[in-house]
């Protein structure tokens, strides 16, 4: 081989490189003017990220850069920008909470850049190698992230056990890689199939895919791997936890797809009983496990939890209606966990924030508005029809049944009645409960985010068309 | 293996072994991480042999010069006891010896394996070449800075993210420190220094 360097596709990752860049110009004018910039920083990193974002919309060109390790197809330009926008609303959400909480910090933007693009990269990623590279790019930036509220006991906390649990995660996934590695000689996913298609599977490739799988269930916090999940949604900032809810989610659940359909989809079977199971458990789990609970950060983790099990149905399915489906339901999955934190932020009396869920009682009367599109968004958690959390799964479900896995179909809609009890659960609160007690006026910003939001999940039927055959345009990258 | 290859091997490997002991077994905790420090100088002496020049200089620029500097560091600056950590050391002889069985038996294990399947050694994607030919560090430098030059970016922005990490969660800015500054020391002169006084005799400043 001679050694030399591709820069034949250097276009592809053009965003990639404009967010590391502009990460690092950030920084520079963070540093240089210190702790008054961080309005400016803020409002410039949001920029950064729509900027990106809009680049990539109106990008063309699919390919692979750098030796076939970096991919951009349909699907790769969809999460991209999904996570982008993820990423740029979970900054601009966090705009009035830092002004109060005494919590403002200029790298709190920058570190969030930085995870977006390890994110963007391990969407992209081709090759085992990429894969764990970005996924540590992100991760590291999330851990310091957790913890950058470093005065409070319980954000530190978090910080720690996130980073001990990601750390441990890390090492699965490399021990399974390097088993992949040893079995097949080759570290690239599609050449990785090729050499599973040629000599066949071994005992050794299955031990790398569980332990692969492992790792990578547990960025997205699927049972069993998703201890970690309320305890650093609980005690991290509330607008960390609600930047942790959307992006990450959708990379890594980006990165399974990936790594499914490509490296090992010669042995489908195989993973498919891995998926089938931490699907099962994730929905069951997060089904009874949010019943008893009382703060409504840890609920959402919880909640979070059994999502990600409803979206990986989809990928259990393993057919080009499954990951239409997982598609879909993360954009739909975003943009509700999006809205629900918007109103949890906007959850302060006059002496600071509430995370009781009992503080919601009797929203209905004084802030009728929000306690309207927080219904809507509890509705469509829920999953009620016609709002969008119903047609989300509707279409997991749908490709389950496709796929002849009615079991998980069944026990998925069972999950999914037991859900229902405690999202109807805030609804009464809200609604029936007296009031003990109204919430300051909620900031501009999360105005904006709940709106969005809410109006997503409420008109749904109306756009969901286009949103479908967009959805079925990236999942065509692995048919 | 000619003799004095083999005469090395074994003065390296025999001094690893037992600087190794000493790690564990010496009272003094600075002795443990000097020790260590001939431990790890030793394993760069056996990369050498192995034709791996570039691990062996590796081994003592990251872990002879930062790791065991940063260990005797934090060796010096904690105050731990360690007489107190090592009390009761032997009953945890029994657990530690069957750990370190089982970990051997599995070594053996992978070492048949690789004697059961031989053709798990030729699926390799790039032989290493010939340390004859071609120098480790030549080898690795051909691909680093080229064919891996996406991972080697990479691996920079990580580092940015450490670095920006470590600063962000233990920099504190204190406004009431006295900080030493350079220039103002330098740009002193005799003038604003000194005060030449006439004091009358008899009486204190």
């Amino acid at each position: 081989m001679q050694p030399v360097i591709d820069l034949t596709n250097l276009a592809l990752a053009y965003p990639e490189m404009m967010l590391a860049v502009g990460a690092m110009v950030l920084l520079m004018i963070g540093t240089f003017s210190g702790e008054a910039s961080v309005r400016l920083v803020t409002g410039l990193s949001v920029a950064l990220l729509v900027a990106t974002g809009l680049w990539l919309a109106f990008m063309t060109g699919e390919g692979t850069a750098f030796h076939g390790v970096f991919i951009l197809d349909p699907f790769a330009h969809f999460m991209k920008i999904l996570v982008l926008i993820g990423s740029a609303l979970a900054i601009a959400m966090s705009v009035s909470f830092a002004r109060v909480e005494k919590f403002a910090r200029f790298e709190y933007p920058i570190l969030i850049i930085l995870a977006t693009t390890g994110m963007m990269l391990m969407i992209s990623a081709g090759d085992l190698i990429a894969l764990y590279m970005g996924l540590e790019l992100q991760s590291l930036a999330l851990y310091v992230i957790a913890a950058i509220n470093r005065d409070s006991l319980r954000s530190t906390e978090a910080g720690l056990k996130y980073f001990v649990l990601g750390a441990l995660s890390s090492g699965m996934l490399l021990y399974g890689s390097s088993l992949i590695y040893g079995f097949t000689g080759q570290t690239g996913f599609v050449e990785i199939a090729q050499a599973i298609t040629n000599h066949g599977s071994s005992l050794g490739i299955v031990f790398g895919l569980v332990f692969v799988l492992a790792g990578v269930a547990f960025k997205i916090s699927a049972v069993p791997f998703h201890m970690w999940t309320p305890d650093v949604y609980e005690g991290a900032p509330t607008p960390v936890t609600a930047f942790f809810a959307a992006a990450p989610k959708i990379a890594a659940m980006a990165l399974f797809v990936r790594i499914v359909m490509t490296a090992f989809e010669p042995i489908t079977t195989d993973w498919q009983q891995i998926v089938v199971f931490v699907s099962l458990a994730s929905m069951v789990l997060g089904a009874f496990a949010a019943i008893g609970q009382t703060n409504i950060k840890r609920l959402m983790a919880y909640s979070s939890i059994g999502h990600m099990g409803f979206a990986l149905v989809g990928l259990a399915a393993g057919n080009q209606a499954g990951i239409t489906g997982v598609v879909l339901y993360m954009v739909i999955y975003m943009a509700m966990t999006l809205g629900a934190f918007a109103c949890i932020l906007a959850m302060r009396r006059k002496d600071g924030m509430v995370e009781n869920i009992n503080d919601l009682a009797g929203l209905s009367s004084s802030n009728p508005v929000m306690a309207l599109f927080l219904t809507a968004l509890m509705f469509s958690l829920a999953g009620i029809p016609p709002l969008a959390g119903f047609w989300a799964k509707w279409y997991v479900f749908l490709a389950a049944m496709e796929a002849h896995l009615y079991m998980l179909a069944i026990v998925g809609v069972l999950a999914s009645v037991v859900g229902a009890f405690y999202y109807l659960r805030i609804i009464k609160i809200i609604w029936m409960d007296e009031p003990t007690g109204s919430f300051m006026p909620m900031a501009g910003e999360l105005r904006l985010v709940l709106g969005a939001s809410g109006l997503f999940v409420i008109f749904y039927v109306l756009f969901g068309g286009s949103l479908l055959t967009t959805a079925e345009t990236a999942a065509r990258s692995f048919f | 293996m000619t003799f004095l290859t083999a005469m090395f091997f074994y003065l390296f490997s025999g001094v690893a072994i037992g600087a190794a002991l000493m790690v564990i077994s010496s009272r003094n905790p600075v002795h443990s991480v000097l020790f260590l420090i001939l431990a790890f100088f030793n394993g760069a002496g056996l990369f050498m042999i192995a034709g791996a020049e570039f691990l062996a200089l590796i081994l003592i620029v990251v872990y002879v010069g930062a790791v065991a500097v940063l260990f005797l560091f934090v060796v010096m600056m904690l105050d731990v006891d360690f007489v107190e950590l090592r009390q009761g050391f032997l009953q945890y002889l029994p657990v530690g010896s069957v750990v370190g069985l089982v970990l051997l038996g599995e070594l053996l294990i992978v070492l048949g394996a690789s004697i059961i399947s031989p053709e798990i050694a030729g699926t390799a994607l790039q032989p290493i070449p010939d340390p004859a030919i071609r120098s480790n560090t030549a080898a690795l430098g051909d691909v680093l800075y080229t064919h891996y030059i996406f991972y080697f970016q990479l691996a920079g922005l990580i580092l940015l993210v450490a670095m920006i990490g470590a600063i962000v969660l233990t920099l504190h800015h204190r406004p009431k420190v006295q900080r030493q500054n350079i220039s103002d020391q330098v740009a002193r002169t005799k003038e604003t220094s000194i005060e030449v006084k006439q004091v009358e005799s008899g009486r204190g400043i």
